[in-house]
């Protein structure tokens, strides 16, 4: 691997994110086993830093890490001593005096994750930092990607929903872009990033156009905070031009893929008939994700190495 | 620094004497008196004179920035009028204008008085600019009148704009009065919002909250026109936007008391530079694009700007050690600025020297109504002496500020302040 962190995939290269995909398709077959444990970081410790709230990012990285054998410790920002006035920087120095080996960070402020980097020795992987980056989530998708087409080169992807607000919209562009995917953004303009086309992608802002391009489509969650904050006038309005419902769909009849980060507003920006059809494939995403996240920890950390020597 | 009180003579010897209010500068010595300027040209030492050797080195008026926060009363963790001071004299400046947003912020003639009275005991010249509104609040204007009798010299509610356009008129109107200027921080706050960086490609590759150019350009506008309208001395703080600079350029034509400056660091970065998010350069209003520094570069060369100003803004290591969307805004800037400057327009776009030296001395002097004849005989010693070639690095023990928040350090400068005259006392820097 190119890099010792995994802090996004704007300049992550094409191999890296090969090699991270096709060793999470080696996982998944030992998450097929009835005892779902290997041993390849034993003795390894990792910190799971969360500044934010997080279900599914979390529980994810924890699974990964018990069944690879990892040593693993939870922290969350609400049983922290941040509260107390404690920096950043004393948190992360303090958790590494402990002499861990790699720390998974989700933190509500971009950049967050190369600034632990400047304070700390061991390896970071980012799990989203504010509105900037969630390149595990990313390579969870692009897996999910290519073990439904077996390619991502030139599959065509709409991503629909708030995009400017989105970690996960931002890497999924990069890593698509670089493992030669076309994307198309869709949303509400205010909820479209200024210089959007500077990142490779189109802007398309007609739902119905993109879904007849689309190979798939990754829909992201719409905050309900958006409402009323300026950027969007109502639910209504939204379903109306962008939503993913039934009767789109049925418009369209069309073979599609369908995918969604979680966790879901189902009624909002998809309906629950859409989310639990055939063509939707959120839960392998998930299971993908156990997966994935496995396949970073166990590269990132040497696991190889270890195994080589059993 | 060595700061020793001026001997009873002192000549400096064979410098390049360079006279901002005249556009001149020639070679000969500089003979000081009691503290006064008493011969310029050619001296003959007296007896029992110091002798400084100036050979190879420019001979100037001691620069003066209008734009510093001093973060007294307050904010003494991050700087006092004395940490300031020695800030200042090591980048050259013999005279500064505090920006009034201390706490409390300078809104009343007591606080004017304050800052006067302390300023006494400070081995440079600093005046105060008063709030323009109550608590800097934007809404009820301050006792101008007798903060100006105090020692006030302008009026801005710096680091905050004054929002309302109604209030602004008002603040303009009063101030044709008294003749001053009044100086706006022109951000316009509904396009602001949480924006922490200048809206582009990189603002969007770095997931941070930005604002556009226009935040500013709007603003400076809206500031122009009402000029225009109340007949009011307006001077218009670190301009960012090439669109802020075409605003200003036109209605400079035609209206005299327009004044405008341009920091140090918009001149010599872009947000490029912002991809490690070094909260160092996390500054109000922000760095911009490449397109808008070049306008920047130009605009000081067409003579759009008057002078330069450091916006020498001190936080502590602690708050910008945050992360970048919740680090305080500002970075200090007095200490490296020749050096900056100097590489940027003078070395690298081929700006006279005097021209650039005249928007360090002469030029902020005049919009301030300051003594601008600096080498009048009789005249208060105030000189700053420089060696415009020297290569060097600007390192941590090169900061004399109480706090540390430089972008600039490790990065090479090219001209640098030797010695400072002023107050009676003589600085040098090693």
């Amino acid at each position: 691997m190119k890099h010792k962190h995994l802090l996004g995939l704007e300049e992550y290269p094409a191999e890296d994110i090969q090699t991270i995909i096709d060793t999470a398709f080696s996982f998944r077959e030992v998450l097929e086993r009835p005892i779902k444990k290997v041993p390849s970081l034993q003795g390894k410790t990792i910190v799971n830093l969360f500044f934010e709230n997080s279900t599914r990012t979390r529980i994810s990285f924890e699974l990964a890490q018990k069944r690879l054998s990892a040593d693993t410790v939870n922290f969350s920002a609400s049983m922290s001593s941040l509260k107390k006035g404690e920096t950043f920087k004393d948190t992360a120095q303090n958790i590494e005096a402990m002499k861990i080996d790699a720390v998974v960070m989700r933190h509500p402020s971009p950049g967050a994750p190369l600034h632990l980097t400047q304070h700390i020795e061991s390896i970071v992987i980012n799990a989203g930092d504010g509105t900037h980056e969630h390149p595990t989530q990313a390579i969870l998708d692009m897996t999910s990607l290519q073990e439904k087409f077996g390619r991502l080169k030139g599959l065509k992807i709409g991503i629909i929903g708030d995009i400017a607000h989105s970690r996960v919209a931002l890497s999924n562009i990069y890593g698509l872009k670089t493992m030669g995917a076309n994307v198309t953004l869709c949303g509400p303009a205010t909820l479209i990033p200024p210089f959007a086309e500077d990142l490779g992608v189109s802007v398309n802002y007609n739902v119905d156009e993109v879904i007849e391009w689309a190979d798939a489509i990754n829909v992201l969650r719409i905050q309900r905070e958006r409402m009323g904050g300026g950027l969007l006038p109502s639910v209504r309005e939204y379903r109306n031009l962008f939503g993913i419902t039934t009767e789109r769909l049925k418009m369209h009849k069309k073979e599609m893929v369908i995918m969604h980060p979680g966790p879901m507003n189902r009624g909002v920006e998809i309906d629950s008939a859409i989310a639990d059809s055939d063509q939707a494939i959120i839960l392998d995403q998930v299971l993908n994700g156990v997966a994935s996240r496995m396949a970073i920890l166990y590269l990132l950390l040497g696991g190889k190495q270890e195994k080589e020597k059993n | 620094m060595k700061i020793s009180k001026l001997r009873k003579r002192i000549v400096l010897k064979n410098g390049t004497i360079l006279d901002p209010l005249a556009g001149t500068q020639k070679k000969g010595d500089i003979l000081i008196k009691d503290g006064k300027i008493e011969k310029i040209g050619k001296v003959k030492p007296p007896n029992a004179a110091d002798i400084i050797d100036c050979e190879g080195l420019i001979v100037t008026h001691g620069f003066c920035d209008l734009h510093v926060h001093f973060r007294e009363p307050g904010r003494e963790d991050k700087e006092t009028l004395e940490s300031g001071s020695m800030a200042a004299l090591a980048g050259g400046f013999t005279r500064v204008c505090v920006m009034p947003n201390t706490d409390p912020p300078l809104d009343s003639p007591e606080s004017i008085r304050y800052t006067v009275d302390r300023s006494e005991e400070c081995p440079i010249h600093i005046h105060p600019i008063g709030a323009i509104t109550k608590g800097q609040a934007g809404q009820e204007l301050t006792e101008m009148g007798a903060m100006l009798s105090e020692g006030a010299v302008a009026f801005s509610d710096d680091g905050l704009p004054v929002t309302d356009a109604g209030v602004m008129r008002n603040a303009l109107e009063y101030a044709t009065m008294f003749g001053v200027p009044v100086i706006n921080h022109a951000e316009d706050p509904y396009l602001k919002k949480d924006g922490v960086m200048h809206e582009g490609k990189i603002a969007t590759h770095l997931g941070l909250p930005a604002s556009p150019d226009i935040t500013e350009s709007n603003m400076i506008h809206r500031d122009l026109e009402l000029t225009e309208l109340t007949g009011a001395q307006l001077h218009v703080p670190h301009v960012s936007s090439a669109k802020s600079v075409h605003h200003i350029q036109e209605i400079k034509k035609k209206n005299e008391k327009i004044s405008a400056e341009v920091t140090p660091h918009h001149l010599f970065f872009t947000d490029e530079s912002l991809k490690t998010y070094n909260t160092n350069l996390k500054v109000a209003p922000p760095i911009r694009s490449q397109v808008d520094r070049k306008a920047l570069i130009k605009a000081v060369k067409d003579g759009v700007f008057d002078c330069i100003a450091t916006d020498h803004a001190p936080h502590t290591i602690e708050e910008k050690e945050g992360t970048f969307d919740l680090a305080p805004f500002g970075m200090i800037g007095l200490e490296s600025c020749f050096g900056i400057v100097n590489q940027v327009m003078v070395i690298k776009n081929n700006m006279d020297l005097v021209k650039l030296i005249q928007m360090l001395t002469v030029n902020p002097r005049k919009i301030m109504d300051f003594e601008t004849d600096l080498f009048a005989k009789g005249v208060n010693a105030e000189l700053t002496i420089i060696d415009p070639n020297e290569e060097w690095i600007f390192s941590k023990t090169d900061i004399y500020s109480r706090s540390g928040n430089s972008p600039y350090v490790g990065e090479s400068l090219i001209g640098r302040v030797k010695y400072t005259i002023v107050k009676g006392h003589f600085t040098s820097f090693s």
